[in-house]
């Protein structure tokens, strides 16, 4: 579905990408890892061309993305949710979704399943998006990313700062959203990254230094204190 | 029905409402109840003000463009009237001509600057947009042969328009039906589509999409919104909208000039009165234009009752002279931003929403 090879991006005289390696299987939820500063995020805003890569190549479906304006690439079927609760604050719940809906009207079919996954989303439906909790917030954004069929859902860190409760609600959505697109999520929460990941991609210094199946990292802690533990040694 | 007309963007306040229906009322029968060339002039003048404070509101509070061309277009469309009327003749032929070429020249001008912020944001955008404010300003004093300069031009109109045409020879409820009534109702009607219209476009799903360009570009652009496009676009229809508004306040004085139109100080109370009024709520075009131009008109006269009752109390009868008037106004403007950061409908709406 997505396959990051050499991508390499600058950030004013920052070198933050330095060869990125990465593949996406089609159907799958990867799971991106790795410390802060890893260079997670900026792999994500790269790939939706709010970066721009200045080297590699971003294959997607086929077609090399790097370079494509960010509108251009979400009309290619990605869906962002960028972390801290990208909503906009001073429309409604209902405006926010309406926005994300190319068609202008929404798939009842759809929004009858957002409502299920986040009950929320209906009982303030007509309420100003920044009266909402954080949690809920952050089902917004997940909402307007699955208000329509997507190819792949880039996702930032979803369970940033929510209370355990609904951190289980989202893993409970994420479980479900699997099953009929491609996601690609960044997370610095191990046991999250374990219950959901298929594949996972660990990142350091603007590199990926791993990738596997989520399962084999999960059973192995010498190789998660390897990866994880080593590399935040590394640094200290 | 009303939620159609008002594109299901309510008030939201009760109080607010109440004020809306006053102003509604008092402009729509400012004729018969502030009978009076001064008073018809103050009414005519808060409906154009309307429109052309509501259409920045489309660029300042709906989409976060700050441009100080605004009376630029203002002054395209007045000058599209004067410049028709005085040298084609007083004709509905020349005014239709003058006022089309006029539109068509606000949105072209608008549309390059619009393509400009793709490759200048914020201030640097703003600072583009005074540049040709000042361009223009500059052009419509030099080309004096036809613009009349600093003089401005002073033009005939249709018959119809004019202040001695007599359509009924009684007068109706003590009001004499002239050709001044019959520009005014035009001025008013006119003023109530173009609000109306621009009532609708914001509350439009294209309205939706500035509103998230105002909050977040990136994420509009996120989500597949083409934000340069949509920024041309607003404006284009901000510059349409009031040099709609020029054409408007052309027709109703008779006269166009630098002084009545392009000038700065234009710009200046327009930024007041959005900011007064409440950004992002089109309604605050309303009431700051109203306030402003009531305060602009009347308040040398309060304050000249006020320091005639104040006598024989130290130091207040100077404080209230009427020459210090623009002391006092500037004092409200602090007042009005300080305890109204929202603008007085953002306030009036703050006090009647309820948490969830």
């Amino acid at each position: 579905m997505l396959a990051l090879s050499g991508v390499n991006t600058h950030i004013n005289l920052y070198h933050i990408l330095q060869g990125v390696d990465l593949v996406v299987p089609r159907g799958e939820l990867t799971m991106l890892l790795g410390r802060n500063g890893a260079g997670k995020t900026t792999t994500l805003r790269t790939i939706m061309g709010l970066w721009r890569a200045s080297a590699g190549r971003i294959d997607l479906g086929g077609a090399d993305i790097a370079g494509m304006a960010t509108p251009s690439v979400a009309q290619l079927g990605v869906a962002y949710v960028p972390e801290n609760m990208s909503i906009f604050a001073g429309l409604t719940v209902r405006e926010n979704l309406l926005l994300a809906a190319r068609e202008r009207s929404f798939d009842e079919s759809r929004l009858a399943r957002i409502f299920k996954l986040f009950p929320a989303m209906q009982k303030f439906w007509n309420s100003l998006a920044g009266n909402l909790s954080g949690g809920q917030k952050q089902m917004l954004a997940i909402s307007r990313a699955i208000v329509e069929p997507r190819r792949l859902l880039l996702i930032d860190e979803p369970t940033k700062g929510l209370a355990p409760a609904i951190i289980a609600n989202m893993i409970e959505a994420f479980r479900e959203l699997k099953l009929e697109t491609t996601i690609l999520l960044v997370e610095q929460n191990f046991n999250v990254a374990r219950e959901l990941g298929d594949s996972v991609a660990v990142m350091d210094s603007g590199r990926v230094v791993h990738s596997g199946r989520m399962a084999d990292l999960a059973r192995d802690e010498a190789l998660q204190t390897r990866l994880l533990g080593l590399s935040l040694d590394s640094h200290q | 029905m009303l939620g159609t007309v008002l594109s299901g963007d309510y008030p939201r306040s009760r109080l607010l409402t109440a004020i809306l229906i006053a102003i509604l009322a008092g402009l729509a029968l400012a004729p018969f109840v502030f009978p009076g060339t001064r008073s018809l002039n103050v009414a005519a003048k808060i409906l154009i003000f309307i429109v052309l404070v509501a259409s920045y509101d489309l660029l300042l509070g709906y989409t976060g463009i700050v441009s100080f061309a605004h009376t630029m277009f203002f002054g395209i469309g007045g000058y599209g009237i004067g410049i028709a009327a005085a040298k084609l003749g007083p004709t509905w032929g020349s005014l239709a001509l003058g006022g089309g070429i006029a539109l068509v020249l606000a949105v072209a001008l608008a549309f390059c600057i619009g393509l400009l912020s793709l490759r200048v944001k914020t201030i640097f955008f703003a600072m583009i947009t005074l540049a040709v404010a000042s361009f223009f300003l500059i052009l419509a004093s030099q080309l004096s042969w036809l613009t009349g300069g600093e003089d401005g031009l002073n033009y005939k109109l249709p018959g119809l328009l004019l202040p001695g045409t007599r359509l009924v020879e009684a007068p109706v409820l003590g009001v004499e039906i002239t050709g001044r009534l019959v520009s005014y109702y035009i001025v008013f009607l006119a003023a109530l589509a173009l609000f109306l219209l621009l009532l609708r476009v914001v509350n439009s799903p294209f309205g939706k999409v500035l509103l998230s360009i105002r909050e977040n570009e990136f994420r509009a652009e996120a989500l597949g919104y083409r934000t340069v496009v949509y920024r041309t676009i607003a404006n284009c229809l901000a510059a349409a909208t009031a040099a709609a508004a020029g054409i408007l306040y052309a027709l109703w004085l008779r006269y166009t000039g630098p002084d009545t139109t392009l000038s700065f100080n234009i710009m200046i109370d327009i930024l007041l009165m959005v900011v007064i009024g409440g950004m992002g709520t089109m309604y605050g075009a309303v009431l700051g234009a109203t306030i402003f131009v009531l305060a602009q008109n009347y308040l040398q006269d309060l304050m000249k009752l006020a320091s005639g009752a104040a006598q024989g109390i130290p130091l207040l009868p100077n404080l209230l002279h009427p020459d210090r008037w623009l002391l006092w106004l500037g004092v409200l403007f602090i007042v009005c931003v300080y305890y109204f950061p929202l603008g007085i409908v953002g306030r009036l709406r703050q006090k009647t929403s309820r948490p969830n």
